[in-house]
């Protein structure tokens, strides 16, 4: 291993081709991680944000916000099953908004949410006509105080503020009070106008040990109740996105592992003779290709290392939501372990061949 | 068939070895026909033959190289006929020194570096190599060459380099594969001179594998093989 790692300081010219091949495919996964999470981060933030121990639908919502109904009736029922502490209504509607100083079509995509009981960094409710927003809507030249008009009603919400991670579907999220927003899907959405105290959903806290499936069995399934994290998987899209995205890393990986392993195997064809002395000399395949493996976690550890700096870098000079781009340590790490682990399967490939290698080839083969 | 005499110890004891290789269609090829040869403890023999002669095939079953199909193999006292892969291993890294025909020294590593090699893939006894690395430097008159690289040094200084890692494990034999091969008629005499004083001057067993009878007279013997046999 020594060896091998003594050929890679006094000859790095020869394991240059394979580094910046790697380098690019790393900046490649590392870069599809991060869209992958921004995209899932961007649609995902007002459900990850909700301190709740179940979200409810009714029953054919299917999770989703537009097809959920909620009156007070089944809210009550809700309300009554053992372990449930806070019931709190939420709605939401998606809409194009008008900022000043924007074009007439230039409209910024908001989510509007009104709600009882405040996600996680967001206030309570706002007086009516006004909202918290995202700060992702920043990158449309939203600034706080700035009344946007929304949708085709061009519905007045005065921006009081902001808060982060919270957007839903790709799109900022503004909180409002119930009231603004139950207005505002009415002058907006005509079709999808709701009466007075009906919601879309309940967020739900208590102490109960499984308490979704307590509230479905209570109300006789006409709810579909998740955990946080079930709701966020059922938001419609988030796995298809994630099995695709999923599958694109996949193949990077593979292709990754396919690099290295034609990398090594050339190498070790080339290196027959060196490796037939070595051995003739006393090294154990075992040696010799741990070496190779040395080598391969080296140079794809150095990829990984300017891939990350690369795309942290890249990441940095991005103007903020102008690419659903989210870099976080996990997804570096998890990117430099998948990489990892392609170099060593990528050196099996070779290690057949070093095991075939006969030391007496080093003494000639003819006399 | 031909043996040392009167040598009070043995480097090397081959006794009626065969080696038969199988071909692809079933037929079998005899590389080695019947072969003893004795070499004493500090005995040059110089092994004579055209190519296909089955010169190698000695040279590797003596070096551990290469298992026997039958015959008795014992190099500085061990027995090594019945040896597996990793016992074979283990006797090149401790009891056997090797020189190649192209020399065959690590590119990347310096002339120190190439004679710590033998350690680093055996004992790795670290100090006490690194002394022997500069003291065979030293005798083999490369100390001032120590940190150039195979590719700064001449035929010559690199045949040498491949003499002191042959040295390098104080081994009870040591094979020359044509030592002499690449090298002009002036530099292969010297190059003789090299291994017949060093060899003698330590004591140590060799076998020189060579095509070129004109080297032969700085071997006390020549033992010339035809056709996988041994003749006097």
């Amino acid at each position: 291993m020594k060896l091998a790692l003594k050929e890679l300081r006094r000859r790095p010219g020869r394991f240059a081709t394979a580094t910046v091949i790697l380098t690019l495919i790393a900046i490649l996964l590392m870069f599809l991680g991060g869209l992958l999470d921004g995209l899932i981060a961007s649609s995902t933030g007002a459900i990850r944000a909700q301190n709740a121990d179940a979200i409810v639908y009714s029953d054919t919502a299917q999770a989703s916000f537009v097809r959920s109904r909620i009156d007070p009736e089944l809210r009550a029922q809700v309300e009554a099953v053992e372990g449930v502490t806070e019931v709190g209504g939420i709605g939401n509607v998606q809409l194009g908004a008008r900022v000043p100083g924007n074009g007439p079509r230039d409209l910024a995509s908001v989510a509007l949410f009104g709600y009882e009981l405040a996600p996680d960094g967001v206030p309570d409710a706002p007086p009516y006509g006004q909202a918290w927003a995202d700060d992702s809507i920043k990158a449309d030249g939203v600034e706080e105080g700035m009344i946007i008009e929304v949708g085709p009603a061009r519905t007045p919400i005065a921006i009081i503020g902001f808060v982060a991670d919270t957007n839903f579907n790709g799109q900022s999220s503004l909180w409002a009070s119930p009231d603004t927003w139950r207005d505002t899907l009415s002058a907006n959405r005509p079709d999808a106008q709701l009466g007075p105290d009906v919601f879309q959903a309940l967020i739900v806290r208590g102490d109960g040990a499984n308490l979704p499936d307590a509230i479905d069995a209570a109300t006789g399934g006409a709810t579909d109740s998740y955990s946080v994290d079930g709701a966020v998987a059922a938001i419609p899209g988030v796995t298809e996105q994630q099995g695709t995205f999923n599958q694109i890393i996949g193949v990077t990986v593979a292709i990754a592992l396919v690099v290295i392993g034609l990398f090594f195997a050339l190498l070790t064809v080339e290196r027959t003779s060196l490796y037939g002395v070595l051995k003739a000399l006393g090294a154990k395949s075992s040696t010799i290709f741990a070496g190779l493996v040395a080598q391969a976690v080296v140079v794809t550890a150095i990829a990984a290392f300017v891939a990350g700096t690369l795309v942290i870098l890249l990441d940095l000079l991005l103007p903020p939501g102008s690419i659903p781009l989210l870099i976080t340590p996990s997804r570096i790490i998890l990117s430099v372990v998948l990489l990892l682990v392609a170099a060593v399967l990528g050196c099996s490939f070779s290690l057949r061949r070093v095991l075939r290698i006969d030391p007496a080839s080093a003494i000639g083969t003819t006399s | 068939m031909t043996t040392a005499p009167a040598a009070v110890s043995t480097a090397l004891q081959l006794n009626d070895v065969r080696k038969v290789y199988t071909m692809g269609d079933g037929s079998q090829v005899v590389a080695l026909d019947h072969a003893t040869l004795t070499l004493g403890s500090d005995e040059m023999v110089a092994l004579v033959g055209p190519s296909g002669s089955g010169k190698t095939t000695l040279c590797s079953i003596a070096g551990g190289i290469l298992s026997a199909t039958e015959g008795t193999i014992v190099v500085g006292g061990e027995d090594i006929s019945n040896h597996n892969a990793k016992e074979l291993t283990k006797f090149r890294q401790d009891r056997v020194g090797f020189v190649f025909q192209s020399v065959n020294l690590v590119p990347f590593l310096n002339a120190r570096e190439n004679l710590l090699v033998v350690d680093e893939l055996g004992k790795r006894t670290g100090a006490p190599a690194r002394a022997r690395a500069d003291q065979l430097l030293e005798e083999l008159g490369l100390a001032d060459r120590a940190k150039n690289l195979p590719s700064q040094l001449s035929g010559g200084q690199r045949q040498r380099v491949a003499i002191g890692r042959a040295l390098m494990n104080d081994p009870a034999l040591v094979l020359f594969d044509e030592p002499t091969s690449a090298l002009d008629t002036k530099l292969g005499e010297q190059v003789m001179e090299l291994i017949q004083g060093e060899m003698k001057s330590r004591g140590i067993a060799a076998i020189v594998v060579t095509h070129d009878e004109r080297i032969t007279h700085y071997c006390d013997r020549s033992v010339h093989i035809v056709d996988g046999r041994l003749e006097a």
